[in-house]
């Protein structure tokens, strides 16, 4: 492999991996406000796209950048989000975990299949979002736009800790999962807070798929379930529940992804599961993921 | 060689430490045969810990304890309870939407011989050793004056009537030596006094010693022919109840923080 | 065995046998006129798909833990059916015997994968738990992709056609009635004392590593049975039928059929492999109105539609008499 190769994949896989760390991070808030494994959060993605794929041809005619088109893809997927959570997740929260799981593998089905409805079974073509030239630099080919790609999602990131480290309602995002009926008493509107949360993480959805379609500009029903899929494991690699393992677990599953691809292409989603595999027998709670054992 | 006896539980120097915090340290005990001793001690103070080293569920880190001579640390609960330690739950821990009879026919295990074919199949030995355990588990349930309730759901039994199903569960892994963890905890006196019967029973039916934790100071004293304090995972006094109760680090250790004595209410 | 358990049994076997003779009456007597190897064929989907639902509640049910990955051994079965066999054709064995050498061996590979996959994953629990079968059942896939005997991620065609109705209908029975063996027995006793509580059925002397991989092995060893049915009723297969949409399909059957009743995955099975077939003019609004009626159930029946409650017919035919003779003594 020569020196340039593997520069060039390491951007790749950067960029890759910068896409499955934002989408982990939605999975990673929900998870981590109310331990549920929302299945729907990939399909979220598609949604956003879909608005792209919509909006942007609008923008365009109107003058304005086609990245703009992001402001609907994140007003819709933020409504989605608060509509999912209120009319389907909210009554089944006190029913148990494994019917939290059901309704969210149910919810994933119902979207996809709205989409077929709405949308069409055929594949779509996003307009060009970034028009960024390509520099190449000692014979690696450097695309603007996938710098750019992972400098949003490293701002993104940033933001979302601090978010969520130093704000009062990151604060008591934190604390809910905690106890709910203490931070009731705290004077936290627990429901709020949780519908707030899918609110952010379904915005990142959004994002996400901005930062998807501007490398990959194709956008088909089961895009979100595949690309979800990932980002999950990804989100479970980090440890579920904390921001920063996302975004390890992220960018370790796109590096993987992108490397594994290069020597054997049919193999690369067996090494990524085995990996995960390998991590959670390990350490069972993910790499930054704390233990926690139950109290005899 | 049978001239002096092993005793049925031996803890040398047992301790743990979780971190940097040592939550038992340098425990040592002594159970005889038929013997019922006491563990007491304010909250926090590291007893059900040692339960959980003696069943298995924590390895000690320093230490070692024998059952018959038999050392036992670092195997896991349920060796552990096939060579005859059982225990109770401080907060009970019963299979709650499994019938009562169920819950001790679970426990029946090694009785049961038969594999997988002869249970699909239902032969003959199938019937007859699940027969004979149904038998032996009715029998324990009427020990534990449950007799009569052996179909209902165990989640649906009075509070005091659920610690007396877990004792029954417990008896049937046949052991020699039972750990009860506050059995008495939440009980009337009336309740109490029925259980206090049920343990004298037992103890004298089956041959088995009993170390019990309780937080009811005049049941202990009245009970127990041997008692061990501990206080921060240390054991401050051990003796008899007398002498326990004049131990001048005892009164300190209870009298000293007087609310923590108190607890659950 | 007492009189009365043995009047129980006749009893279940010939209402077994009725149903059997009832359906076969039906198509021999041609009530279905052209579609009738139509229905026949959903009949057969129905009987595979029951085992499969079946031996995953063990696992979901009994054992109460998820698994996202019960496809994988199903696809472990349908595969290592189909390479056996294609290899013993034509080896002078009946198509009989053929069929029930190639099940077996179907179920004896993925009750191997079973144990292989269990012994690691099953050391967690929970949402974990699902994710690490999930990914194992990926990877099963990946290498059937991958591998050329399994047609290296193409079609593999030409499997012998050998699930005909009666014979995958009569292993359906036997597949159940095993499983339900298994669940009153010691083993079910078990499993289900560990879903209660892990720490007490430790407690209690119950080797809880030992009776969890046994029960995931038993539950993919049946599902590997259900993927040799239906390896040898498609007779075509591509390894992307064995994704994790055919896991969480098969997971929300057990679910709405209800967690811990083996009535209810056969209830359940049968009426979902049904009703896509009688909805296939409204095939896009077909997933949309399964999705919503999975999300009703779990609002309004969180346990599924029948709980854990179990059929009995002797139950039934002793509450008739019962009936009856009250109705007499009335009168």
């Amino acid at each position: 492999m020569t020196l340039s190769l593997f520069i060039q994949s390491l951007i790749n896989g950067l960029n890759q991996g910068a896409i499955y760390a934002l989408i982990a991070l939605g999975y990673t808030m929900v998870y981590g406000i109310i331990r549920m494994i929302n299945f729907a959060h990939g399909d979220f993605i598609m949604i956003g796209s879909y608005t792209l794929f919509y909006t942007i041809p609008l923008m365009v005619n109107a003058g304005m950048p086609a990245w703009l088109a992001v402001v609907a893809a994140v007003a819709v997927c933020a409504v989605l989000g608060i509509l999912v959570e209120t009319f389907a997740y909210r009554p089944v929260r006190k029913a148990g975990s494994m019917s939290a799981l059901i309704t969210a593998l149910a919810m994933s089905i119902f979207l996809q299949n709205l989409a077929m409805v709405l949308f069409g079974a055929k594949p779509h073509n996003v307009q060009a979002i970034f028009s960024l030239p390509t520099i190449t630099v000692g014979g690696v080919s450097l695309p603007l736009n996938v710098l750019l790609t992972i400098a949003i999602g490293v701002v993104i990131m940033l933001g979302m800790q601090i978010f969520v480290k130093g704000t009062k309602l990151g604060k008591a995002m934190r604390a809910v999962p905690q106890d709910k009926d203490a931070s009731t008493l705290m004077g936290i509107n627990v429901n709020r807070i949780i519908t707030l949360t899918f609110c952010i993480g379904s915005s990142l959805a959004a994002v996400a798929a901005l930062m998807y379609c501007a490398t990959y500009p194709r956008v088909t029903t089961d895009m979100g379930s595949m690309m979800g899929m990932k980002a999950f494991i990804a989100a479970v690699l980090g440890g579920i529940g904390i921001i920063p393992g996302a975004m390890i677990g992220g960018i370790l599953v796109g590096l993987i992804e992108i490397f594994v691809k290069l020597f054997a292409p049919g193999w690369y989603e067996a090494v990524t599961y085995g990996t995960l595999i390998v991590i959670l027998l390990v350490k069972p709670s993910g790499i930054l993921g704390k233990n926690t054992g139950e109290k005899v | 060689m049978a001239a002096t006896k092993t005793p049925v539980l031996r803890c040398q120097h047992l301790g743990i430490q979780f971190g940097g915090l040592k939550a038992v340290d340098d425990f040592n005990l002594e159970i005889g045969e038929s013997e019922l001793v006491g563990l007491i001690g304010p909250n926090g103070a590291g007893k059900t810990t040692v339960f959980n080293l003696i069943t298995g569920v924590y390895k000690p880190t320093e230490g070692s304890f024998y059952l018959n001579g038999v050392q036992m640390n670092g195997k896991k609960t349920h060796k552990i309870v096939h060579a005859g330690i059982a225990r109770t739950f401080q907060n009970i821990r019963l299979f709650k939407k499994m019938t009562v009879i169920d819950n001790v026919k679970a426990a029946m295990l090694r009785e049961l011989h038969y594999g997988m074919p002869q249970a699909i199949l239902r032969t003959p030995k199938f019937w007859r050793e699940e027969q004979a355990i149904t038998e032996r588990a009715k029998q324990l349930l009427a020990v534990v004056h449950l007799q009569g309730k052996e179909n209902l759901e165990a989640d649906n039994l009075p509070y005091g009537e659920q610690r007396r199903l877990e004792i029954a569960r417990a008896l049937a892994t046949d052991m020699k030596l039972l750990l009860l963890d506050e059995p008495a905890a939440g009980m009337n006196p009336t309740e109490t006094e029925e259980l206090l019967e049920i343990i004298d029973y037992i103890r004298d039916e089956f041959k088995i010693s009993v170390l019990l934790i309780e937080h009811d100071m005049s049941l202990v004293m009245k009970i127990c022919e041997r008692i061990q304090v501990l206080d921060f995972g240390t054991t401050i006094a051990a003796g008899t109840p007398e002498e326990v109760a004049n131990s001048p680090k005892v009164i300190e250790a209870y009298l000293g923080k007087d609310n923590e004595v108190v607890e659950g209410i | 065995m007492t009189k009365q358990r043995k009047i129980a049994y006749l009893l279940n076997a010939v209402g077994v046998v009725v149903i059997f003779a009832l359906l076969m009456a039906l198509f021999a007597a041609g009530v279905f006129g052209t579609s009738t190897t139509y229905i026949q064929g959903i009949c057969t989907t129905a009987c595979y798909t029951v085992i499969m639902v079946a031996s995953l509640n063990l696992v979901v049910g009994f054992m109460g833990e998820f698994s996202l990955g019960h496809a994988g051994f199903v696809s472990v079965g349908a595969y290592v059916s189909a390479i056996v066999s294609g290899a013993l054709a034509g080896k002078g064995l009946s198509d009989l015997g053929l069929f029930l050498v190639a099940i077996l061996a179907g179920g004896l590979a993925a009750g191997i994968m079973g144990v292989l996959v269990g012994i690691p994953a099953l050391r967690l629990r929970g949402d974990y738990l699902a994710i690490v079968t999930m990914a194992f059942a990926e990877i099963i896939r990946v290498c059937f992709c991958n591998f050329s005997i399994t047609g290296g991620g193409k079609t593999l065609s030409g499997i012998l056609k050998l699930s005909t109705f009666p014979r995958a209908f009569w292993v359906m029975v036997v597949c159940v009635t095993f499983m339900y063996m298994f669940v009153r027995s010691k083993f079910g006793r078990t499993v289900q004392a560990i879903r209660e509580d892990y720490i007490a059925a430790s407690a209690a002397g119950i080797n809880v590593t030992f009776y969890k991989v046994l029960t995931f092995a038993v539950s993919s060893f049946f599902a590997g049975i259900g993927g040799a049915i239906y390896a040898h009723y498609m007779t075509a297969m591509i390894p992307t039928n064995f994704n994790f949409n055919y896991s969480a399909e098969l997971l929300s059957e057990v679910i709405i059929g209800g967690t811990g009743s083996l009535t209810g995955s056969i209830i359940g099975a049968v009426f979902l492999s049904a009703l896509p077939e009688a909805m296939r003019q409204f095939a896009t609004y077909r997933m949309l109105c399964y999705s919503v009626v999975l999300v009703l159930v779990m609002l309004f029946r969180p346990g599924g539609i029948f709980g854990r409650w179990e059929f009995s017919l002797t139950r039934v035919l002793g509450r008739l008499t019962h009936r009856r003779e009250t109705a007499k003594k009335g009168a």
